[in-house]
């Protein structure tokens, strides 16, 4: 995978969260994704930045464009150096938000993009790695 | 802190959320609608969110929170105007809303006021 | 430092006329290019990979020396691809440079055999890579080309249409795989908005099978109907269809289902409240169903 322009967006607040929304946008829409695939892979921004804040206790979300042999895409990266995910595989599967409880937004994040990778430690901090192809 | 404007019509409030919403600014609109509803004995709540261009899955949350809240207050929520492109990321996302009634807009929206809690004459007329 | 740069530099006009002699006639295709066309890409391609090893950089060919030839490559890939070339006639393009190149080096080069073959490695390197990179260009016109054309036919064969205000159908035919029902989903719910209806009738009378997967997308599609304001009906469920349905456990709660269109034509307009009345030369009117409520 070839890699690109990158930016670093951190995220201290909820207001940070906004920015990373509108930022992840701005990205999407000049590589010319579909309205669709803006809106999901925003969503996801929106979903794993709230993360980062509230689990992780504030962290940084890294955009960069890159491309394999194919086609281009968008990559986020959500660090944080927070108590991490104990277990994964039920962060994922609790990420099924139906209206109530918390769920770490993680499973449906899933759905919204093409790779989605997780590592994460207790005590060690979470890194969630997405990205959306065109 | 800026909030997001609540408007009466009659029996009914109308709000149109058109920011980008940060976490805060929906808690507050909650908020202030249980207590608008409490205040005023609305009978209904029209939330338009047709220029809204993402809905996450907090935002999902607080408009079923609000539908919740305010039926306990006896109110209807009618959510109108979701875009195609959010309706289909939040089916994927996981959120169905169930408990949320929902329209195509504001017109479609208020008729269904009406119908399921308009038996009087309201000042702003039908 | 290598001396390739140097050589080519010096015999650009030679190495030219040489490459375009041993372009041999099956890649020159006259058949889809002019002769003048291929004179001038012959030109202005060898100008730049000259100008690229003036960098020193021959071998890491991503850096801004090489953006020239790059460009380059990836039009003349992508041109040939529309004219019909095949990806070996066009990587062999590049790749027909070797000998011309090799010619030189040997004159060059033929006192000292070790700096000869250092050389002749470079080139063959430098060359391997540029047409690589060609038929990778290749490659992905095509597939843009071919995406693009599988676009255009889901979108016709599945078109939207308006059976009155308010009421919409969307005729299925043919198997419906993930990518389809995705376009399907899409042009179904920007129709909605479009034309504010109320209903859409989803009709699966020409589908096949049904299977899970599928059944998983119109719910879905049905579902994000349902939060835009809309609601969806299944017609032309045939019993095989049925049975599928039922055998692998999906639950169509709360999904309206009718055997025929006409009959969710029936119940749409129904709900939205009209009544169907037969008139006899205006005499006999005979009701044929009520608007609810």
């Amino acid at each position: 995978m070839k890699s690109g322009k990158q930016e670093t967006v951190p995220i201290a607040n909820s207001a940070d969260v906004v920015l990373a929304r509108q930022k992840v946008r701005q990205w999407a829409m000049e590589m010319k994704f579909t309205l669709v695939d803006q809106t999901k892979l925003v969503t996801a921004a929106s979903e794993l930045a709230r993360n980062a804040l509230e689990h992780g206790k504030g962290g940084q979300m890294v955009i960069e464009q890159v491309e394999n042999s194919v086609k281009n895409g968008l990559k986020l990266v959500f660090e944080d150096q927070g108590p991490g995910i104990p277990d994964i595989e039920a962060a994922l599967r609790d990420g099924f938000t139906t209206g109530g409880g918390m769920g770490l937004g993680l499973g449906g994040s899933k759905r919204l993009v093409n790779d989605f990778q997780v590592e994460s430690q207790p005590g060690k901090g979470t890194r969630v790695t997405v990205v959306r192809w065109k | 802190m800026e909030r997001i404007p609540i408007l009466r019509m009659g029996q009914f409030l109308l709000v149109t959320i058109q920011v980008d919403m940060h976490d805060r600014l929906a808690l507050q609109l909650q908020d202030d609608l249980t207590e608008k509803i409490s205040e005023w004995s609305s009978r209904g709540v029209l939330i338009d969110i047709s220029t809204l261009e993402i809905v996450d899955s907090f935002i999902g949350r607080m408009l079923a929170n609000i539908a919740a809240m305010a039926r306990v207050l006896d109110a209807e929520t009618v959510v109108v105007g979701m875009q195609p492109a959010v309706a289909i990321t939040l089916v994927e996302l996981g959120m169905s809303l169930t408990g949320v009634r929902t329209a195509l807009n504001v017109e479609t929206g208020m008729e269904l006021l009406y119908e399921l809690r308009g038996d009087f004459h309201s000042e702003m007329g039908g | 430092m290598s001396k390739l740069p140097e050589m080519i530099s010096k015999h650009e006009e030679a190495i030219r006329a040489d490459w375009l002699k041993t372009m041999s006639a099956a890649t020159r295709r006259s058949d889809l290019m002019s002769s003048e066309e291929m004179k001038a890409q012959s030109q202005e391609l060898l100008a730049a990979i000259a100008n690229g090893t003036k960098s020193g950089e021959i071998t890491n060919l991503d850096g801004p020396a090489w953006n020239a030839v790059r460009e380059l490559l990836t039009a003349i890939s992508a041109s040939r691809a529309k004219q019909g070339f095949t990806t070996s006639e066009t990587a062999t393009f590049v790749l027909s440079l070797k000998q011309p190149v090799f010619n030189v080096i040997r004159k060059e080069l033929a006192a000292t055999p070790d700096a000869m073959f250092e050389e002749i490695w470079k080139a063959t390197h430098l060359l391997d890579k540029l047409a690589l990179l060609t038929a990778d260009a290749f490659q992905d016109t095509r597939e843009k080309f071919i995406a693009r054309q599988q676009e255009e036919l889901m979108e016709l064969s599945t078109p939207v249409v308006k059976l009155w205000d308010g009421i919409l159908a969307l005729p299925i035919i043919g198997t419906l795989d993930s990518a389809r029902t995705q376009v399907v989903m899409e042009s179904l719910l920007q129709a909605v908005v479009q034309t504010n209806s109320r209903f859409a009738i989803i009709d699966i009378t020409g589908v096949p099978t049904v299977d899970t997967l599928v059944a998983q997308h119109l719910l879905k599609t049905i579902t994000a109907a349902r939060l835009m304001g809309a609601e969806c009906i299944i017609s032309g469920v045939r019993p095989q269809i049925a049975q599928t349905i039922v055998h692998l456990g999906i639950d169509l709660a709360g999904v309206i289902t009718k055997a025929k269109l006409a009959d969710a034509f029936a119940l749409a307009l129904q709900r939205t409240g009209k009544s169907v009345i037969s008139t006899d030369g205006g005499n006999t009117k005979k009701t044929l169903f009520k608007k609810e409520g």
